[in-house]
């Protein structure tokens, strides 16, 4: 439960922390940090525009969105606290179900028949389909280090103490990342400010969602960002740490996690279009990389 | 008794007329289903093997009728889709109007006799009677498909078909051969003595192949893209929800009387697999022929069910009971999910066809307003075939997952790598099911219509539309309540895992996946939970309907909108090599001041079909076109042969060579 209510709260600041770092690489003074989560809250008090065109798969696709983002939040721990649904396997489920909320909104945009929207349909779905290969493997990796397959047991028996380990570990937070960075795409792989629809990829596909629809498809991606910096977080908060030290663990990898966000899309271009399909996949021989290097540690074990 | 009263009725579908056949043709398959059903609900009851005498005798021994745990399900399954089938079938059947009564008759009458020799292949143990009952399904099966016989392309897909099955027929005879040289029987239980003595894998191999062509592995499948899409719509969903699934019920059957090199028959079915999901998938995503892509969704499907058979074949080899029993469950639940929503599918593109005359999704689009029932049970087939929770697909890939990351656990480190391989494959299967089927899914129903004009199309009448809503209804309830329909597959399992010696839990998988059923209801009440919400908070605020945003344009013009091709162009950019993508298309030159109309055209070819199969048949027509030579028509020159070969004979014989 805690770790529920940490994600929730820590996914009000998180949009406003990354414009904040944004605006201050950049030398401009930037709005509150509170500012993206005011516009989410007029944007949710607006009535909605919906296209002729359009079904009620339209007006369904941002509410199971949101849920299944709600439903990923359930499954999490927060250090020695398993989350409030957990079982063996519940990585998988994870996946399963953040890729249902996806079909969706890939669906709804089509269903806007707007050639744009088509675009980042086909898009959204090829990312998803290029990233996820990265992070089974990362699930698997740590599934075979530790012996359990829920996330709680996984993280209650993965320790970091040689080289070895360590460096998994960064590169683990690195593949991370970079998931995070594509699922919400953002800077490298995609550019949420573009003003060309041509190369849009996610703000493509909701180009005709508007008031409460897109007040919470925004939101869904705020804590789709801390969903993945509680899955950081987690390396970081050993079981036997009582809960406060354990709050502070999580909310100071989630403001670093925002910093870093924010520190990328201030000084990196963003990837050719092009170019996306190879650099997403690159990230599976890294994480496949991971799953070398904990064999490496296991067999030295034995 | 009860079988050979059906056999003799089903001849009178000849008299009987026209209007009124197709539902005597139900009647009898109901007949059919209800007694077969009945007797393998009975074996999980009761937890016997339901063993019957068959009357004939073949070649002096009698043979028998034996329904084990492995068969009771498989016949539930057939009973399922084909009962399914022949409801849909009354309003399909209409627009058949031009057939005569004599076509029609043989139609219903192959219908029946195929769904008698699916429910005989699982009953048959005898490898003669069981070639001969293999046999009978190809053959009904080939005349089911050849029913649209005015058209070529179909008459040809059904040769190419018949051919096909012929092949692998031959397969499995020359197995049954060997086993019987061997063995001096014909039952497959004699296979148990044989993988004793000899070498397993060729042996298995053989079986492999013969079954493998009716299951549609790659490469083994290029009979299917054609076969399903010339077949009424009823007949697919029965051809590839259950008839391809006998095929891997052979080689279940076989597999389970392995007694040495598990490990590596499990390696080449995992592999053999992994290419099927892989490929199925990849040229499913080209195809613009709603049928044709499901068929090659029907060997990806296939893919994922040997994933599960591979897994717990290499469970056998390293005796590994949890392998076992993840590995085989998963097997046999993808069967039993993949027969409900592969079913559900084909109505679904059966009932646009009955009333757009298209197959072709280019052509389609904005159906869901038209048919917005058929449009939800659609979507909840595509989201259960792309393996999404909260439906049944997502439990039985759950359950090879969980299978795959045990896998990860054993101490061999070549074993590991093997798992990694195939959970990455069976991750990228699913992404690009997901990639499939939001393309399907978003050019047929959603957006606006391309090219058909679909003002007049309605829904499906209401009583073919309880077959869909009954298959929706099971494809949740697995999806909510796994933990029941694991039980009886459980117990297959852990029933047949005792004949190879390895003791496993039966309640194993149970517990294991009841949480997902949680999981999945939790699901649906977040989305409810939304709803309401989204409710409450704009209950008052205005609601403006207005055009798609396009670009500060706001003509909304249907031929802008993105196509199947087009969406899939992503994909087709990487895939390139293996999908081997044609363009006919000519851009405009700079002479062009006044451009006539232009086309653009894209075909994918099958790899497996051009590089594997064209080229073999070439080959042997230039090798024996040469030995044609001594065919010369002339009377004489046969004499000569016949003259030369017993003049051979003779010095053989004087010789002592023969």
């Amino acid at each position: 439960m805690a770790g529920f209510i940490l994600i929730l709260l820590c996914a009000l600041l998180f949009p406003g922390i990354i414009v904040r770092t944004k605006s201050l690489a950049s030398g401009r003074k930037g709005p509150g940090i509170l500012q993206p989560m005011k516009d989410i809250l007029r944007l949710l008090r607006k009535g909605n525009v919906y296209s002729r065109t359009t079904s009620f798969i339209f007006r369904l696709a941002p509410l199971v969105y949101m849920a299944s983002i709600i439903m990923a939040m359930l499954l999490l721990p927060l250090g020695g606290r398993p989350g409030i649904i957990s079982f063996e396997g519940d990585f998988i489920f994870f996946a399963y179900v953040l890729t249902t909320g996806k079909f969706f909104m890939i669906i709804g945009a089509l269903d806007t028949g707007s050639s744009f929207e088509g675009m980042g349909a086909s898009r959204e779905a090829l990312y998803s389909m290029l990233i996820e290969p990265a992070f089974f493997v990362l699930m698997a990796s740590f599934a075979m280090y530790t012996g359990h397959t829920s996330f709680y047991d996984i993280y209650q028996s993965l320790y970091f103490n040689s080289y070895l380990t360590i460096f998994t570990g960064i590169l683990a937070v690195y593949v991370l990342i970079q998931i995070a960075m594509i699922e919400n795409s953002r800077m490298p792989y995609d550019d949420p400010k573009t003003h060309l629809e041509l190369t849009m990829v996610h703000e493509v596909m909701v180009l005709d969602n508007s008031g409460f629809d897109l007040g919470i498809i925004q939101f869904a991606s705020a804590l789709k960002f801390t969903v993945f910096g509680s899955l950081m977080a987690n390396f970081f908060i050993t079981p036997e740490m009582p809960l406060y030290t354990g709050i502070i663990i999580f909310a100071c990898t989630q403001l670093a996690f925002a910093v870093v966000v924010g520190l990328l899309e201030s000084f990196r271009a963003r990837h050719r279009l092009r170019n996306n399909n190879q650099a997403i996949l690159t990230l599976t021989p890294i994480s496949i990389l991971v799953f070398f290097s904990i064999l490496l540690i296991i067999t030295k074990q034995f | 008794m009860i079988f050979l009263l059906l056999i003799i009725c089903s001849f009178l579908v000849f008299a009987i007329p026209r209007q009124a056949k197709v539902f005597y043709n139900l009647l009898l398959v109901a007949g059919l289903a209800i007694v077969s059903t009945w007797l393998s609900v009975d074996v999980f009851l009761s937890g016997t093997t339901h063993t019957e005498i068959f009357p004939v005798s073949f070649w002096g021994t009698t043979v028998e009728l034996i329904i084990d745990p492995l068969s009771a399900l498989f016949i539930c399954v057939i009973n399922f889709t084909v009962l399914t089938a022949s409801v849909f079938a009354i309003e399909y059947m209409k627009m058949y109007r031009h057939k005569s009564s004599f076509e029609l008759s043989i139609h219903y009458f192959s219908f029946f006799m195929l769904q008698l020799s699916m429910i005989l292949v699982c009953m048959v143990h005898h490898g003669i009677a069981f070639l001969v009952v293999w046999e009978l399904m190809a053959v009904s099966s080939f005349m089911l498909v050849i029913f649209d016989n005015e058209k070529t392309n179909v008459l040809r897909a059904g040769i190419n078909y018949l051919i096909q099955m012929h092949i692998g027929a031959l397969f499995l005879i020359s197995a049954f051969i060997i086993l019987h040289i061997k063995t001096g029987s014909y039952d497959f239980e004699a296979l148990q003595q044989y993988f004793y003595h000899y070498l397993s894998i060729p042996m298995f191999l053989l079986f492999f192949i013969g079954f493998g062509i009716k299951a549609g592995f790659m490469p083994l499948h290029t009979w299917l893209p054609h076969a399903h899409p010339a077949a009424p719509t009823h007949v697919s969903a029965v051809m590839s929800g259950v008839m391809i699934k006998l095929g891997i019920y052979g080689i279940l059957r076989v597999a389970f009387f392995l007694q040495a090199d598990m490990l590596w028959t499990g390696v080449i079915v995992l592999g053999v697999s992994i290419i099927s999901g892989i490929g199925g998938v990849a040229w499913a995503i080209v195809q613009h022929d709603m049928k044709k892509l499901l068929a090659y969704h029907s060997i990806e499907n296939i893919g994922i069910i040997g994933m599960g058979m591979g897994l717990g074949l290499i469970g056998m080899g390293l005796n590994n009971p949890w392998l076992i029993i993840l590995g085989f469950s998963g097997c046999l639940l993808h069967v039993l999910n993949h027969s409900l929503f592969k079913s559900l599918l084909f109505y679904g593109a059966g009932a646009i066809y009955m009333k757009t005359h298209t197959r072709n999704i280019e052509f389609l689009g904005g159906l869901i307003k038209k048919i917005p029932v058929t449009a939800v049970l659609f979507l909840i087939a595509s989201l259960a075939i792309c393996g999404l929770p909260p439906f049944n697909g997502f439990v039985s890939e759950f359950i090879i997952y969980r299978g795959l990351l045990g896998g990860l656990d054993s101490p061999a480190i070549w074993v590991k790598v093997i798992m990694l391989l195939a959970l990455i494959s069976l991750v990228v299967i699913g992404g690009l099911a997901v990639f499939c089927f939001t393309k399907a899914y978003g050019v047929t129903f959603l957006g606006t219509p391309r090219k058909t004009d679909i003002a007049a199309v309605t829904e499906i009448k209401w009583y073919s539309m309880i077959p869909l809503f009954m298959i929706a209804a099971v494809i949740v309830f697995i999806g909510l309540f796994p933990q029941l329909v694991i039980r009886p597959i459980n117990y297959v399992v852990s029933n047949v895992s005792l004949n190879i010696g390895v003791a496993s839990d039966a309640a194993y998988a149970s517990p294991l996946i009841r949480h997902i059923g949680i999981a999945g209801a939790v699901f649906i009440g977040i989305v409810l939970l939304m709803w309401i919400l989204k409710k409450i908070i704009t209950r008052k605020k205005p609601v403006t309907v207005a055009d798609t945003w396009g670009c500060a344009y706001a003509g909304n013009i249907p031929k802008g909108q993105y196509t199947a091709t087009s969406y899939a162009e992503n994909f087709t950019d990487i895939a390139q090599p293996l999908l081997n993508i044609k363009t006919n298309f000519r851009p405009l030159d700079s002479e062009d001041i006044f451009p006539k109309q232009h086309s653009f055209e894209t075909e994918s070819e099958d790899l497996m079909e051009k590089k594997v199969y064209s080229r073999s048949i070439k080959f042997l027509n230039r090798v024996l076109s040469r030995m044609a030579v001594i065919q010369t028509g002339n009377t004489q020159h046969y004499i000569l042969y016949a003259f030369v070969m017993i003049l051979l004979l003779l010095i053989l014989t004087v010789l002592n060579l023969i």
